[in-house]
């Protein structure tokens, strides 16, 4: 009894966990207007539906450039702060360090109303600039964070050695810590891509006429249940898990090597 | 440390992230908490001192519910979730064998990165009246009239639940593994049963990771405007729901920024309340 | 309390690794036995299957008497010392010495003065309520003692337990454990990679390569007389000295020596440990009274260093140039590079193996 009962658990524990994402996938096949059972499938038109829908490309490719874009910069300023305080004695350290990891506690819809009202004040229109701009407040922290944790003592004495050899600041730093700290930085720019490409609440708030994904889907729900959602939720899945094990295979792995 | 650069040029290199932290997050944050002290008359805003917001929060009886109904729903999420998600996070260390446990990790976790609105929705598909939940009760002959899952808090805390469970899975079972094996030989060594290692030896053991998961939860799970709102329905609202129709409709910005600095207020609080136990920097 | 071991045919596969290769043992009650080995050796493994943490994958392990193979850790007269101490961070020393005696149900005031009693047995009686990681990494080895004690096994196993310690503490460690032993007569098995070590503390040695038992007995005799070319090198520093059989006995460089031969092989091995030669000015030799075959003659010095309690130094022999051999003389005089020394050596002191083994 002992022995089968983990085992027992286990299972009914990830029934639990792909029991949403089994339905959401197998009705994305429904070839009828009801994402429920029975199931007629299977068919594809409902990705075909997708395909066509310009709301819902547009959007796709809305997200992308805000997950590439904002990711970046959120690994940029994360890095060259996680390198000003790692490598420099620096007054209030502890206090800039506290200052940059605080977004982190703070929920995105406190964020995203704070930018809200900001904007609104300042006259400054919502795009996907705005939108933009609250992604990289959330994932900064997260970015910086990751890098600075992985700033160890043994990058030191090989900067040491390139500045002991003639090199600058700058190319210290380009052609030493960003090389060695690369998976680092690739596993932060990845992590805060899948959070911004995910990202509903600042996005919902922020934006006006182009919209991200995120919110594009919103408003389709409000059709209530149809395929069409379950076809693009199941697209949207099928990229994060690529995205996620490109993250695995890519950075973690060899890190571990 | 010797060996490190001048103070200048570290200034210049933490300067881009402060500037961006201080004029997006500090600056909007100390401008909402402003606003939370400003009043509406009629459709135009008038800047001041006021407690009149805060006051409306005490003596309203809809907002006072929408903070009870948060605190309830944030509650119980939060004990299932680490309740269900310790055995499992067990399970995988130490049941599976080594060289599955990885791929079981990632199993357990893959779907948390679905879109966030889209789980919320695949809950509606399952809890639907006409869902697979009520249809294979129905097929089974349990129940002959379906039941009514969807839009009420049971729904939203199923959907909640699904998601914490896999964060937790995760903080526990990183917990978990990171303790010597020794510990449990120690234990076993010297008389304990599997329940006694547990209780006396890696439950205290990792009980730092417990909290800070369950804080974490906290956090996430009060502050979340997409879960009650797809899955909840319209009997009771979370503050997060009434921020976005004070935000919605009425364009109520002071009421909306003084409910947004008591959702702060209660974050802060558990965190003072769970701070002794608290590693945020061991995430 | 204590009990004799008999391990019987013992093989464990990891996988396609075979890490117990028909082991064989018998310890006596009262017995402190150590397990020597280099990393991967399986003497660590051989320990977990002695503590229950492994179960072999054939053979039986019987502890007083009784089979307990199929026995899990709890229920066995067997408690370990872990490398890593695995102290519970979370108790007190009282608590961590206490806990095995809490498990078996003993009311909290017993198990506090037993374990109270324990650690003042180990010297550390005063700080019963302090935490581990306010200890120094000894005074923590000795918690750890403490705690495998407080439960009375009848066998102690130790797995590297002072491998973390510097070198001087490890010293007196090794001194303060074998006392421990001889006063509670209890059953102790450490594990080691470090021949000193084992020399230091154990009645008998298992010298462990590749899975299986290469050696055991007294240290002495496992030094002097080693049972296979392994033993002899993981023992200490020696000369290995190219050898064919003869007639009479072996044939070296240095000219045929009245050795016996292992039988069968047509390369040999004469291992000669660096104190086992002696050295005399040319022509004050008293050796003439001894059997001429075990002279290596004239030899040059190359270098010598000082060591203390002896003088360690390379020499080329004549008759052999291309030989280095190092010898530990005595302190008093070290020799000056460049002068000649004549050789000779204890015929009780060499081992003779076929060249293969051990490889």
């Amino acid at each position: 009894m002992t022995r089968v009962l983990p085992w027992l658990y286990l299972c009914l524990a990830f029934g639990f966990i792909y029991l949403p994402v089994g339905a959401l996938v197998l009705f994305s096949f429904q070839d009828g207007s009801l994402p429920v059972p029975p199931f007629n499938g299977p068919s594809l038109k409902w990705y075909g539906a997708v395909l066509a829908d310009r709301g819902l490309m547009a959007a796709m490719l809305n997200s992308l450039v805000v997950a590439v874009g904002s990711s970046a910069v959120a690994c940029a300023l994360g890095f060259l702060a996680a390198y000003g305080l790692a490598r420099h004695a620096l007054p209030a350290s502890g206090l800039l360090r506290a200052a940059l990891i605080a977004p982190m506690t703070v929920s995105y819809l406190i964020v995203g109303l704070g930018l809200l009202i900001v904007f609104g004040r300042l006259g400054i229109g919502l795009s996907l600039w705005s939108a933009g701009i609250g992604h990289v407040v959330i994932n900064l922290p997260l970015c910086f964070a990751l890098i600075y944790a992985a700033m160890g003592g043994q990058q030191v004495n090989a900067e040491r050695a390139a500045r002991d050899l003639g090199a600058g600041e700058w190319r210290v730093l380009a052609l030493v810590t960003v090389p060695m700290l690369a998976p680092a930085i690739l596993a932060a720019f990845f992590l805060a891509m899948t959070f911004s490409w995910d990202e509903f609440i600042i996005a919902f708030l922020l934006t006006r006429f182009d919209v991200t994904l995120p919110v594009e889907i919103w408003s389709l729900l409000r059709s209530g249940l149809s395929p069409k959602t379950n076809a693009v939720g199941s697209l949207v899945f099928v990229i994060s898990v690529i995205l996620v094990l490109g993250l695995e295979v890519f950075v973690f792995r060899r890190r571990r090597q | 440390m010797s060996g490190r650069a001048p103070r200048r040029t570290g200034r210049g290199f933490v300067a881009p992230a402060l500037i961006w932290t201080l004029a997006f997050f500090m600056v909007p944050f100390a401008v909402m908490a402003a606003m939370s002290l400003a009043t509406l008359d009629g459709r135009s805003l008038v800047w001041g001192l006021s407690a009149d917001n805060y006051a409306r929060i005490l003596t309203t009886p809809y907002l006072r519910r929408a903070i009870a109904v948060s605190l309830e729903i944030t509650a119980i999420v939060t004990v299932i979730s680490v309740v269900l998600a310790y055995p499992l996070a067990w399970i995988i260390a130490f049941r599976v064998p080594e060289r599955w446990q990885r791929l079981a990790l990632v199993l357990a976790v893959l779907p948390f990165w679905t879109s966030y609105v889209v789980r919320s929705y695949s809950w509606l598909l399952v809890l639907a009246r006409e869902g697979v939940v009520n249809q294979a009760l129905i097929a089974s002959g349990l129940i002959a009239e379906p039941l009514t899952l969807a839009n009420t808090r049971t729904a939203t805390v199923t959907g909640f639940v699904h998601f914490f469970v896999m964060l937790l899975t995760l903080t526990i079972y990183a917990n978990l593994v990171q303790l010597s094996p020794n510990y449990r030989r120690a234990a076993t060594d010297l008389g304990a049963s599997a329940f006694q290692t547990f209780r006396h030896v890696i439950l205290p053991l990792t009980l730092p990771g417990v909290v800070t998961g369950a804080f974490l939860t906290f956090v996430l799970c009060i502050g979340d405007y997409v879960t009650p709102q797809i899955l909840g329905g319209n009997n009771e609202l979370t503050v997060p729901q009434v921020i976005m129709v004070q935000l919605g409709r009425r364009a109520d910005f002071p009421l909306a920024s003084a409910l947004s600095v008591v959702l702060m207020g209660i974050v802060t609080l558990a965190y003072l309340g769970s701070a002794r136990w608290l590693r945020l920097d061991r995430l | 309390m204590t009990a004799p071991i008999v391990l019987d045919g013992l093989n464990h596969h990891f996988g396609p690794f075979h890490a117990l290769k028909d082991i064989a043992l018998e310890i006596a009650a009262g017995e402190y036995v150590a397990l020597l080995g280099p990393s991967g050796c399986g003497k660590t493994t051989l320990l977990s299957v002695l503590g229950g943490f492994i179960v072999p994958t054939a053979g039986r392990v019987l502890i007083g008497g009784r089979d307990l193979t199929q026995v899990p850790p709890a229920r066995r007269p067997t408690t370990t010392v872990f490398q890593d101490y695995a102290l519970f961070p979370h108790m007190s020393l009282r608590d961590n010495v206490g806990f095995g005696l809490r498990m078996a149900g003993m009311a909290r005031r017993d198990r506090h003065a037993r374990a109270e009693d324990k650690l003042a047995m180990v010297g550390l009686g005063a700080e019963a309520g302090k935490r581990p990681h306010e200890l120094s990494g000894g005074q923590r080895q000795r918690v750890a003692l403490a705690r495998a004690l407080a439960v009375e096994p009848d066998v102690l196993l130790l797995d590297e337990p002072l491998g973390a310690l510097d070198l001087k503490l490890r010293r007196a460690m090794q001194d303060e454990l074998k006392a421990i032993q001889r006063r509670i007569g209890t059953t102790f098995v450490h594990v080691t990679h470090d021949q000193e070590e084992a020399m230091a503390i154990a009645d008998r040695i298992v010298v462990m390569n590749a899975g299986r038992i290469e050696d055991q007995g007294a240290p002495d005799r496992i030094y002097r007389r080693p049972a296979s070319l392994f033993a002899a090198g993981f023992m200490g520093e020696m000369n290995r000295i190219a050898a064919r059989p003869a007639a009479a006995g072996i044939e070296t460089r240095f000219g045929p020596l009245a050795l016996a031969a292992p039988p069968g092989a047509d390369d040999l091995i004469l291992c000669l440990r660096p104190e086992a030669i002696r050295a005399e000015a040319i022509g004050a030799s008293k050796v003439e009274t001894g059997p001429a075959a075990l002279r290596i003659g004239p030899a040059t010095v190359l270098d010598a260093a000082f060591f203390g309690t002896h003088c360690r130094a390379h020499l080329r022999p004549e008759r052999a140039p291309e030989v280095t051999l190092v010898a530990h003389l005595p302190a008093k005089a070290p020799p000056a590079a460049g002068t000649v020394l004549d050789l000779s050596f204890d015929p009780d002191e060499v081992s003779v193996f076929a060249a293969e083994a051990g490889r």
